[in-house]
């Protein structure tokens, strides 16, 4: 179905980008700044948990209420000191992006960690009955958030995909059944998030770049997690990593109004892959590595930027870091924001005085 | 005939091991393995191995293994502490969510005993040992080669390495369990075939134990399956967890080795097998076969164990020895 959800389709009449559009902009062009979702959390942060979760009289769980809140406020505000248009609270709510929403979804039994490589482990939780869904699991998240912030907000959630094949199934015949349940349970949760303000959804689905060949089986679950979602919704994919040109171009199916896309850390060695002029949904493309921890210049950066131009027009270019920054130490990923910032707003000013010719950069047909 | 409850090996950590070495060595790619651990380290693996030899134990399994704790890099363990090879990226393992150093070998790959040692070990806690290593297609397929030059010369170089830590194995051990399970994701080309035969032939060689060749994540290609069957290996092994159809219709058309492995519970799935259900699929299989009997069938996790949390390995175990057990009553 594609961009043609609920009579949406066509470059003009995509939802959602100009909304995003601050007040004061400087410049005519929009490049639409924003982050993947996860940041670093405050070293306090962690210190607090370990000790409310060690002795719950020496940290209350009021006392742990408000370090969380707290954390949140100051993230929130630190994507917003960045410049960003759109932010978030970098996931302070979260320690692992499955393990948060098997907490939450009824049916889901933690059976103890899981070696991932090395003596690196994951708490890999299991279903063993059908899963439910019980409470909102991100509605506290959102307008906290929402209620602190100045500037919108978008709210990043593990896929239904990448949920099911992260656990392990105990109860449904193959990953697709398990996975389309947790859709519905997602449009559930999202049709929450809508009636409390929410306007912008990212779906994260890294599973899908290991197993590009199960693409039908995100398409359908993306069917299912935008059913009866009002037009103004704005859905963003994210698949970080993987060999991109095994989903493209059969994500330009999916009823969404973003693909964004992990290549800086590839130095932009896949982008031919988007390169037949052809891509429907809005790019996301990550210019800044959230694997390195070095800085990337201001100058670097407009060149990434520039990169997405050579692949689609100015108005469905969004720039964010690759993914989600939580690995790098705080002070390098605000450098890193507030430098993909600057970036955006010269590419703009440069598209704006026609120092930019994006049609002359389009490679595509 | 005679079941044989038994695992393929690479188990989870034991809960008071696993957090003893993240204290002593962090979590980063410098903590793992590398063939030269400090006696504090060791002294967790020595600690881990005797836990997970009770483990077995008290599941009631026939044959024990080791445990291959110390395998942080899962089957490209044996390269991964070679004086000869270093330690690449970190890369994916097989079509999982599980990482390991690429093994880069830059020398050549001269006997070394590490895994000898571990056996040895073990040897001590067991009078039924059982050996599990990579086989060495598997090793051509998760390994770089900066020394033999070609594909060939690589497998080659490999079969003599595996062939030399076989033939160092300590007495006590009774069988071989050769782990092939790229034979299925990655098959060779045809033109290959024979050179991986003999390769295979070549550990089997190397020792008096009965060899097992196990694959799994699917079944073996008709033609290479054949050519399997020329190794003069004790045992095939099948996976009737992910394959189960395509298994048999090797066995019905092509026949098998004297005895055969049987991947009868889940080494991937935390869902726990009842007894009857591993008593139900043994029983299927001799029953889908023309074959009347068999020297040893060997019951065992399809994969390795590592996938799960200890609880659900425990369980497992459990499962399949009381599932073998009722097979041998019924009979």
């Amino acid at each position: 179905m594609s961009a043609d959800r609920d009579g949406r389709g066509g470059d003009e009449t995509r939802v959602g980008r100009e909304r995003f559009r601050p007040a004061d902009h400087p410049n005519d062009h929009f490049l639409l700044t924003t982050v993947v979702g996860s940041y670093p959390k405050p070293a306090w942060l962690t210190d607090v948990r370990e000790r409310h979760e060690a002795d719950g009289d020496a940290v209350t769980d009021d006392e742990w209420t408000e370090a969380i809140d707290d954390a949140s406020r100051l993230i929130t505000g630190e994507h917003e000191r960045a410049g960003l248009d759109v932010v978030c609270d970098g996931e302070m709510r979260r320690e692992e992006m499955v393990e948060f929403f098997a907490r939450r979804i009824g049916g889901y039994e933690f059976k103890g960690p899981v070696k991932v490589w090395g003596h690196n482990y994951f708490d890999k939780p299991s279903v063993v009955s059908e899963v439910t869904y019980d409470e909102p699991w991100l509605r506290e998240e959102y307008e906290f958030t929402a209620g602190v912030a100045e500037r919108p907000v978008k709210v990043p959630i593990t896929g239904p995909y990448t949920l099911a094949t992260w656990s392990f199934d105990e109860v449904y015949d193959d990953d697709a059944g398990l996975a389309y349940a947790l859709a519905d349970l997602i449009n559930e949760e999202i049709s929450g998030l809508v009636a409390a303000g929410a306007r912008y959804i990212q779906i994260d689905e890294p599973a899908l770049a290991t197993t590009p060949e199960d693409h039908a089986v995100v398409g359908e679950c993306l069917e299912r997690i935008v059913a009866g979602l009002p037009d103004d919704v704005r859905l963003c994919l994210h698949v970080c990593y993987g060999d991109y040109g095994e989903i493209y171009p059969k994500i330009n199916d999916y009823p969404i109004d973003e693909f964004d896309v992990e290549l800086a850390n590839g130095d932009y060695d896949q982008l031919d892959v988007f390169a037949d002029g052809d891509v429907d949904p809005d790019l996301g493309l990550g210019v800044v590595d959230a694997h390195t921890p070095t800085v990337e210049p201001v100058a670097e950066i407009e060149a990434n930027i520039r990169e997405g131009l050579t692949v689609v027009p100015p108005e469905k270019l969004t720039v964010s870091p690759d993914c989600g920054l939580k690995i790098l130490p705080r002070e390098v990923a605000y450098a890193k924001l507030e430098n993909m910032v600057r970036a955006a707003r010269n590419v703009e000013a440069d598209l704006d005085s026609g120092e930019i010719d994006p049609d002359a950069l389009r490679t595509g047909p | 005939m005679e079941h044989v409850a038994t695992t393929a090996g690479l188990f989870p950590i034991p809960d008071a091991q696993r957090g003893r070495l993240v204290d002593l060595t962090g979590r980063g790619k410098g903590a793992l393995i590398d063939g030269d651990e400090s006696a504090d380290v060791a002294a967790a693996y020595d600690a881990a191995r005797e836990r997970l030899v009770a483990a077995q134990r008290e599941a009631g399994l026939d044959r024990v293994v080791e445990g291959q704790a110390r395998w942080d890099d899962m089957l490209a363990h044996p390269l991964c502490v070679h004086e000869n090879v270093r330690a690449g990226d970190v890369v994916r393992y097989y079509d999982n969510n599980n990482f390991y150093r690429e093994p880069v070998v830059t020398g050549p790959l001269t006997e070394d005993g590490d895994l000898a040692a571990d056996l040895s070990a073990a040897a001590r806690l067991t009078d039924s040992l059982q050996a599990v290593v990579p086989g060495p297609y598997s090793l051509t397929d998760l390994a770089r080669d900066e020394q033999y030059g070609s594909s060939a010369a690589f497998l080659d170089g490999l079969a003599d390495f595996l062939a030399g830590e076989v033939d160092a194995f300590p007495d006590a051990v009774d069988t071989v369990l050769v782990l092939e399970p790229s034979l299925v994701t990655s098959p060779p080309d045809d033109d290959a075939h024979v050179r991986v035969r003999d390769a295979l032939a070549a550990v089997n060689a190397a020792t008096d134990a009965d060899v097992v060749v196990h694959t799994y994540w699917g079944a073996l290609g008709e033609k290479l399956h054949a050519h399997l069957l020329d190794t003069d290996v004790a045992a095939l092994g099948y996976d009737l967890v992910s394959a189960h159809e395509e298994c048999v219709y090797l066995v019905q058309e092509y026949g098998t080795a004297d005895s055969v492995a049987l991947g009868v519970v889940d080494g991937q799935n935390t869902r726990v097998e009842a007894p009857e259900t591993v008593a139900d699929r043994l029983s299927w299989f001799r029953e889908s076969v023309p074959v009347s009997d068999f020297e040893t069938v060997y019951a065992t996790p399809n994969t390795e164990l590592f996938y799960l949390p200890v609880s659900a390995f425990e369980d497992k175990l459990g499962a399949l020895a009381a599932g073998v057990e009722r097979v041998e009553v019924a009979e």
